[in-house]
């Protein structure tokens, strides 16, 4: 069975908030599916939500074909999804005392060996990113744009299937939001996922868009039976006053 | 993890790495107690090593609320949660890094401090070992209180408050193993055994409580 994320009904709450509800989709190989949604309609913690750094308050995520040895497994635990994904945030995840070269054989080291031997080198994926030349560089040097690329070329070091991208162009050119684009569409070509919350506008036959249905109206948080207090007594359900 | 290791290690020794202040503070706290006692050196070589044990257990408390919290700042913590390689392993490699640029320092810095506290070679000999031992049990369990704290933005005196009650049997049975070695009488053995195993115990419950905490965090 071919690998697919699929997400149903999934919920999500900050402190007493609901920040969205009932979001469903379901990705298989080669699907590239852009999150889109105004701030704060949830973007980013859907993202870390199905990372598995988050925990959902309603909903299943399931992942079918994650594990080679049983291809038809279905699962839903936060482990096997950790192990697929590789999650990109807001923060860079780089040490900015280490060269860009140090950050990533970091990272790269701690790939296991499948995943090592399908990823690129690391000199294969500065090149990709176009940060060879600073290489022995630490990364606090390095301009905001440089330092994301230093981030996408993570990425690249060590394969996992699913991409979880939050805004991978942030701070970012014209001429890199191309290079990211170009690196997306090579990972859904290879049987990869991406999801990604970004408004760059991907020139992709396959992409679609997820729209976050934003925070939800306050009668659906309180369920249908609004009750009207009139002067302390009850007035009974339905109309207001 | 020998890379986790050896990053750690180059992060602490880095400028604004904090693998040095732990030293400076241990000097500052040795240096200031004969000041503060007076010129009697009997007294002094007589509870130089129970200064030089609590002058290094507040000094290892110093850097701990980093040991999660700059890996939080960055976006390294969420990486690390999301290996293949459990995050107990994790946290237990991160504190061996901890321990050799504080703890073991320390160790090896106490034949200098010790004279400042007028303490003979049996003395230092046995401080020396005692700390060695017992200094990594504070690391392990520093890593549970900084687990716990790591969201809090002033985390660090929470830490100490926390850390403070776990590490007074590490503390009391390593001041009296260091005695027991200098006085002849009393048996030296059963502090020192008694402070293996509090290493050992905490080795296994400080990774996993630390691990337990970050996994529950939700930010």
């Amino acid at each position: 069975m071919p690998l697919c994320l699929s997400v149903e009904g999934l919920a999500a709450r900050r402190g007493d908030t609901l920040i969205f509800r009932d979001v469903s989709f379901s990705a298989g190989e080669g699907a590239v599916v852009i999150v889109t949604g105004a701030n704060g309609s949830g973007k980013s913690t859907l993202l870390r939500i199905v990372a598995g750094l988050l925990r959902a308050e309603a909903g299943s995520i399931r992942v079918a074909g994650g594990d080679p040895q049983r291809p038809d497994a279905v699962d839903t635990r936060t482990e096997t999804r950790r192990d697929l994904c590789h999650y990109l945030g807001h923060r860079n995840g780089l040490k900015t005392e280490l060269t860009v070269f140090d950050n990533l054989a970091f990272w790269r080291s701690f790939a296991t060996a499948p995943s090592r031997r399908h990823g690129l080198e690391i000199e294969a994926a500065l090149e990709e990113v176009g940060l060879l030349a600073l290489a022995d560089l630490p990364v606090g040097v390095l301009s905001a744009g440089q330092q994301r690329r230093a981030a996408l070329a993570r990425l690249l070091v060590a394969w996992r299937p699913i991409w979880l991208l939050d805004e991978p162009t942030a701070a970012l050119d014209a001429a890199s939001d191309a290079m990211v684009s170009r690196m997306i569409a090579r990972h859904a070509a290879s049987a990869g996922i991406v999801l990604a919350a970004t408004h760059l506008p991907l020139d992709l036959p396959q992409a679609r868009a997820l729209a976050m249905p934003g925070p939800p109206r306050r009668e659906d948080v309180g369920g249908d039976d609004v009750v009207w207090l009139d002067a302390g007594q009850v007035d009974g359900p339905g109309a207001a006053p | 993890m020998r890379r986790l290791l050896l990053r750690d290690l180059a992060l602490a020794f880095r400028a604004g790495g904090g693998g040095l202040t732990g030293l400076l503070f241990f000097l500052a706290v040795v240096a200031i107690v004969p000041f503060g006692i007076g010129p009697d050196v009997k007294l002094l070589a007589r509870i130089g090593p129970a200064i030089l044990w609590i002058g290094a257990l507040l000094a290892a408390l110093l850097g701990l609320d980093r040991l999660f919290q700059a890996e939080r700042e960055d976006g390294t913590l969420d990486l690390l949660m999301m290996q293949e390689t459990p995050l107990s392993l994790i946290v237990l490699v991160k504190c061996m890094a901890h321990w050799v640029s504080s703890g073991l320092i320390l160790a090896l810095s106490v034949p200098v401090f010790g004279l400042l506290l007028n303490l003979g070679p049996l003395a230092i000999g046995a401080t020396m070992l005692t700390l060695f031992v017992g200094t990594p049990a504070l690391t392990l369990i520093g890593a549970g209180a900084a687990a716990v704290t790591v969201a809090l933005p002033r985390g660090g005196l929470l830490v100490s408050v926390l850390v403070l009650p776990l590490a007074i049997p590490v503390l009391i049975f390593g001041v009296s193993a260091t005695q027991a070695a200098i006085e002849a009488p009393a048996a030296f053995l059963t502090p020192f055994l008694i402070l293996i195993a509090l290493n050992l115990l905490f080795a296994v419950l400080g990774p996993l409580a630390a691990a337990t905490a970050l996994r529950s965090l939700e930010d």
